[in-house]
């Protein structure tokens, strides 16, 4: 058997989902004896037949995988609750297997796959979705890129009908339904307590997220998820700051963001340019712009904290 | 061999993984180690507090990397965007020699991020060996080979695992990360001599000796580095030293991590047999 063969169908097999008991199947979904795939390849020894020792890869392949994707995604799990997150995550890895030699992409397209899968979150989709796009924003800002920022000599004699701004590329910009920055900081706060607190204050704080959960209710958030000084924060925005990003973002000049953001605006007109001035002087302040000779990136093939 | 083209000519002592619940006391304490190694993926990112932390370690240590997801074995080619990421790390360390496992993991552009075995054969010993070059010609840097522990053996292999690893290491002309460790635990599952193994690695192309501890099942030997390493395991590294000479030395323990001093401790009791190998050495 050539080793290209060989490692498809060893490759195929330690994928295959493990039973409820968490043990190789005997049977793979598809049809195929898991004995005589195991058969095929490996040899058994005096102790372990070859369908055991295949299973040792099978199980340590899930238990890796679903562990590093539940770390990544705690407030997922805090939406959906422990059983059904479990269930989701083996269905989305199926569907999702990693493609990246870091399992910190593992997640990657969860997001898009929720939205295409809505069963799993039942009448919670969007709060899911939203949960889901934060934590992965949050990956995003732990290790993305940081360029040069723009300072504000950068600036002396430039057009502003002409400039366009870029955000650095760790600044994820967030329309939620749902206010899930505050439900995940609960559960992270949980998480850190789980681990120095007695059993019945733990039991007492899972109650009061499980609470939080089912208690949370929609209301429309614009969200900028970003770093400073390496720790990652979430910070709302107003309707027209988040605006104006997002059209920076898309490439509009400064006038023309500017504009567009404030067409409709609620924000009194002799008001506008004192809120405006404030906003840059924020965003500016925690650096969120590049300088404009720097080509800014996306990437997405890091690795896990 | 103390110092040697597989090292980058180094000289070396015992070294730590450096692990995340260490980096405080690192850090503030700045405790006296030989030197450090990281893995290579935890790094190979585009900015943020790793990094940061990283460049906080290598203002003060000696750094060398360890990769978990090269795959050697595989049948694809080398991932380009991995290369280059790992080449971006590689001239931030300045990592005198870059190790990573004889294994296999991935497979059309799948990844099981696992250190799966390779079938003993010559085919797979040539697509290997021709990876390792290829990776070696990239980075332009030594590179080493380090054997995995195994819980399962393949019909197809031609070859003892010893044998596979000599024959990628010649035809690849590269060095040897060996695991003392990895060798007791596949030595317990596949019921071979771990001294044959020992007594068969080319001594000359060992780079590096990694020491771990595992767990133990009923039926077979679990790889987990999460306890200290056992006597069968220290007199395994023992012969080593003894085939190879004073030879760079990291202890691994990547899970139930304990405290800093006590993982350096249990490396340092590696000391007992590097002293007694500079010794013969000077007789």
């Amino acid at each position: 058997m050539k080793l290209l063969s060989l490692q498809r169908r060893m490759a195929r097999a330690v994928m295959t989902p493990l039973t409820r008991a968490e043990r190789m199947r005997p049977v793979a979904p598809d049809g195929r004896s898991m004995r005589a795939a195991a058969s095929a390849i490996i040899k058994p020894n005096d102790r372990l037949t070859s369908f055991e020792r295949l299973e040792i890869y099978n199980r340590q392949y899930w238990f890796r995988v679903l562990s590093a994707f539940a770390e990544d995604f705690p407030g997922v799990r805090a939406v959906l609750g422990g059983r059904r997150f479990d269930a989701m995550a083996k269905a989305y890895l199926i569907d999702c297997p990693s493609q990246s030699f870091t399992l910190r992409n593992l997640g990657s397209r969860l997001v898009s796959w929720l939205q295409k899968h809505p069963s799993w979150a039942g009448s919670r989709q969007n709060l899911a979705v939203d949960m889901a796009r934060l934590e992965w924003a949050d990956i995003e800002a732990f290790d993305g890129l940081r360029e040069p920022s723009l300072k504000p000599e950068d600036l002396t004699g430039v057009n502003p009908a002409k400039l366009r701004l870029h955000l650095q590329p760790y600044v994820s910009l967030l329309a939620l339904r749902y206010p899930v920055d505050d439900l995940l900081l609960e559960v992270r706060k949980d998480s850190d307590d789980l681990d120095v607190a007695s059993n019945t204050f733990s039991e007492r704080h899972k109650r009061k997220r499980v609470a939080a959960v089912a208690q949370l209710k929609p209301s429309a958030i614009f969200l900028a998820v970003h770093r400073l000084d390496e720790d990652v924060y979430f910070r709302r925005l107003d309707r027209e700051e988040f605006a104006i990003l997002t059209a920076l973002h898309a490439g509009k000049t400064l006038n023309a963001a500017i504009e567009a953001a404030l067409r409709g605006s609620s924000i009194a007109l002799a008001d506008r340019a004192a809120h405006v001035e404030k906003w840059f002087h924020t965003w500016s302040a925690l650096g969120w712009f590049c300088r404009l000779d720097s080509a800014p990136k996306r990437n997405s093939t890091a690795s896990r904290r | 061999m103390p110092a040697n083209r597989f090292n980058g000519h180094t000289d070396y002592g015992i070294g730590i993984g450096l692990r995340s619940p260490h980096y405080h006391h690192i850090l503030t304490r700045k405790p006296v180690v030989d030197w450090f190694e990281i893995i290579s993926e935890n790094f190979m990112i585009d900015g943020g507090r790793p990094l940061r932390i990283l460049d906080q370690i290598l203002e003060q240590y000696k750094v060398v990397q360890h990769g978990v997801s090269m795959y050697f074995g595989s049948a694809e080619r080398p991932n380009r965007e991995h290369l280059r990421r790992l080449k971006t790390l590689v001239q931030r360390t300045k990592t005198p020699w870059l190790s990573d496992h004889l294994c296999w993991g991935s497979v059309d552009g799948r990844y099981t991020h696992d250190l799966l075995p390779m079938p003993y054969t010559f085919e797979a010993a040539r697509i290997t060996a021709q990876k390792v070059r290829e990776v070696r010609d990239f980075l332009e840097i030594p590179v080493a080979v380090e054997n995995v522990s195994s819980y399962a053996e393949f019909h197809v292999s031609e070859m003892t695992e010893w044998e596979f690893l000599n024959e990628v290491v010649e035809r690849a002309d590269c060095g040897i990360l060996l695991d003392v460790n990895n060798i007791y635990v596949s030595s317990q599952n596949h019921s071979f001599d771990p001294f044959t193994y020992i007594n068969s690695v080319p001594a000359e192309r060992v780079a590096q000796i990694h020491i771990a501890g595992h767990s133990k099942y009923r039926k077979y030997i679990l790889d987990t580095h999460d306890h200290p390493v056992i006597d069968p395991v220290w007199r395994l590294y023992a012969r080593a030293i003894e085939r190879v000479g004073h030879t760079a030395t990291l202890l691994e323990w990547d899970d139930s991590i304990p405290s800093f001093d006590e993982v350096h401790d249990e490396a340092l009791k590696a000391n007992r047999f590097l002293a007694s190998a500079s010794l013969a050495a000077a007789v």
